[in-house]
């Protein structure tokens, strides 16, 4: 009853597409479709729909490039129409394979693996490590921990020598003036991972939960995190959130994780992943992640954003069976995340979890 | 009789029909492409103005018509501020090109405000985000510091509800960003409107002693009127609708005020639409297409309105 127009347009052009992927073998190549195990096999070809998480974008282009050096004959779409908007497509079968900033719930599990006919993949693919940016002048480090965080974005902290941010800066030397924070202004996985950190370790100086879209009337918003940055880079002693990829030159503040304050670093946000437990109940396909922001672990920035890629584990087509293959496991590879690294400044999956989510993929077949 | 019977009429009569034809089904096309687009968003808007909060988080546990009042309030507010500061400029920069300059330069002058209105909406919203607010931020400080007893100009103090914007992006910013998107709309109206006055008209005031500015009081203005109306109309509809420019430049929080110096600012329906499209959570995409369907309806309305005015004043002038 909602949406219906909306719903019908996606498909039909949707199954437009879909009509356009060809289930071929390249010819001249002695394996079969379902062979490869690195994505680098020539036999791929076809065209791979995908949509989803906009967070993703970037990697998925780095990806995307990548593949296609591998396999000449294979197109890659990706519409980064956002994750709620790649999770009902998916479940409606009008693409191969979806990325979102959140897991399926049990109610779009159920949906998705009717959809599918068998179970549904579900692996992390994208973690981007979240920088809080600051732009004071005379200042080039800053420490903050979870609780002035708080205090800050929810407007109780107002001047940047507030005796709370001195005790944790004592060499830094703040000035009188105020602090303006910025949030974003649409709805963003950012500032939900972002509030999400704040609700779990402030203490309670955070008190509106996890949330997509700001709270608060106060504060500066800005659009996306490019308006974010420009915004903090515009103004004068502001502060954001953004993905730290994007910050630039701007100052970065270290988090407070144990009794230390930690920069980020794409290694402290792999680890950030590697300590988090998976979360139960998920069935043998998927890996999905509650994120363990309280961790006192040296070196772990748990100050991060992870999005996951959703992919049926039988497809009619044997030809997309095989693209879909071929993509995850070059996506969740060393080298697919080396060259989102690259591409888009995100961190890697460590080893270990690329390992653990190859066979996972490995099941991807023809019905 | 006689003259329907001369051999040129079959031909004639079949290009009519071909040419009646064409202009009766554009103009059927144009009404049903309207009723499509009305049918659509009342189709998808129902969902959204009858859902309850917990279908529609985006509502925030309140009703519709709370939800939309303060983006309308927005949406006009930044409109009329666009309006105030486009006009008077608008009306100067016509009445230069079509009175006072030189022909060359009012020519030249023609050009260079017709190019500010090919320059894509996103390249307004980088330029006012990346450079505009940044240059405005001090004159705002400044502005609040001695002319804060002015309502409009009042902020409150750092870490209020409405604080002075350290980084510019005010609805006054936003609004000076829209003045010069319409600039060119209405400049251009009023420039063809100015130079249609009758010679005679003008020739006849200055021969009874009238100074060049006196002249256009008494001729050019009054011959103008309703056309100046028509063209701020228009400029009305584009700075209502603006969506990008807004969205990237405005601070926008959803509030009702009359602060034009604070980081917290209403904001419009185009913006929100565009702010909120992205991540759509259960009935939230029927609540934005519902806002959608409230600004159909403003413009229409504004539409009507100066329908109506233009009417009214056209016996007063000479248009028309």
């Amino acid at each position: 009853m909602n949406s219906k127009f909306l719903r019908t347009a996606t498909m039909a052009t949707s199954a437009l597409a879909l009509a356009f992927s060809i289930s071929a073998c390249g010819a001249g190549n002695e394996s079969d479709s379902g062979a490869p195990a690195d994505g680098g096999d020539a036999s791929l070809s076809g065209t791979l729909n995908g949509a989803g998480s906009s967070a993703q974008e970037a990697a998925v282009a780095a990806w995307t490039q990548g593949f296609q050096t591998a396999n000449p004959d294979v197109t890659v779409n990706y519409d980064p129409a956002g994750s709620g908007a790649g999770r009902e497509q998916f479940i409606a079968g009008g693409i191969n394979f979806a990325g979102s900033d959140a897991a399926l719930d049990e109610e779009e599990m159920t949906s998705a693996a009717a959809k599918c006919a068998s179970d549904v993949i579900e692996v992390p693919t994208y973690i981007s490590p979240i920088a809080v940016i600051f732009n004071l002048e005379g200042v080039a480090d800053l420490n903050l921990s979870s609780a002035t965080l708080g205090d800050i974005f929810s407007g109780v902290i107002t001047k940047w020598n507030d005796p709370k941010i001195v005790a944790e800066n004592p060499d830094a030397k703040l000035p009188s003036s105020d602090i303006t924070p910025v949030h974003r202004s649409d709805d963003s996985g950012t500032t939900e991972n972002f509030t999400d950190y704040l609700d779990q370790t402030s203490g309670g100086t955070w008190s509106k939960g996890a949330i997509q879209t700001w709270p608060f009337k106060s504060g500066e918003g800005a659009e996306g995190t490019s308006g974010v940055v420009a915004a903090v880079k515009g103004g004068k002693g502001t502060i954001g959130y953004a993905d730290a990829s994007q910050a630039g030159d701007l100052g970065v503040a270290k988090i407070k994780v144990g009794d230390e304050f930690v920069a980020y670093s794409p290694e402290g946000a792999t680890k950030a992943l590697d300590v988090s437990k998976e979360v139960d109940g998920a069935s043998a396909s998927t890996i999905v992640f509650q994120i363990d922001r309280k961790t006192t672990e040296a070196g772990t920035y748990p100050l991060v954003l992870v999005s996951y890629q959703m992919a049926c584990t039988t497809y009619a087509d044997a030809g997309v069976a095989g693209l879909v293959k071929g993509w995850l496991t070059y996506v969740t590879s060393q080298d697919g995340q080396k060259a989102s690294a690259a591409g888009a400044g995100s961190a890697p999956l460590s080893a270990a979890l690329s390992d653990k989510i190859a066979p996972i993929v490995e099941k991807i077949a023809a019905q | 009789m006689a003259l329907a019977e001369t051999p040129q009429k079959p031909i004639t009569q079949r290009g009519d029909k071909i040419f009646s034809g064409l202009s009766l089904g554009a103009g059927l096309l144009i009404l049903a492409i309207l009723a499509g687009v009305a049918i659509f968003l009342t189709v998808e808007a129902i969902p959204g103005i009858t859902s309850s909060p917990e279908d529609a988080p985006n509502l925030d546990g309140g009703s519709f018509l709370h939800y939309v009042w303060p983006l309308v309030y927005g949406t006009l507010f930044a409109a009329i501020i666009a309006l105030l500061i486009a006009t008077p400029l608008a009306i100067g920069v016509a009445l230069f090109i079509s009175h006072y300059a030189p022909r060359r330069v009012a020519q030249a002058v023609g050009y260079l405000i017709d190019l500010l209105a090919a320059v894509p909406s996103v390249v307004y919203g980088l330029w006012g985000i990346a450079y505009l607010a940044g240059k405005l931020s001090p004159v705002y400080a400044w502005l609040s510091e001695h002319f804060g007893w002015i309502p409009f100009f009042k902020v409150d103090p750092a870490g209020g509800d409405f604080a002075l914007s350290s980084t510019g992006r005010t609805i006054l910013t936003a609004s000076i960003v829209l003045a010069i998107m319409v600039l060119p709309i209405i400049t251009a109206i009023c420039r063809e409107i100015f130079l249609q006055t009758p010679r005679l008209h003008q020739e006849a005031a200055l021969a009874l002693g009238a100074t060049k500015w006196e002249m256009i009081r008494m001729t050019v203005f009054p011959y103008a009127r309703s056309g100046i109306i028509g063209a701020v109309m228009l400029g009305l509809g584009r700075a209502l609708g603006e969506t990008m420019a807004v969205a990237m430049v405005l601070s926008a929080s959803g509030v009702v005020s009359i602060k034009l110096l604070s980081s917290t600012n209403p904001s419009t329906i185009p913006a929100n639409i565009a702010l909120g499209f992205k991540e759509p959570v259960g009935n939230n995409i029927n609540v934005l297409i519902a806002s959608g369907l409230i600004l159909f309806i403003i413009t229409f309305l504004v539409n009507f309105a100066a329908r109506a005015v233009v009417n009214r004043r056209k016996e007063f002038s000479g248009a028309n």
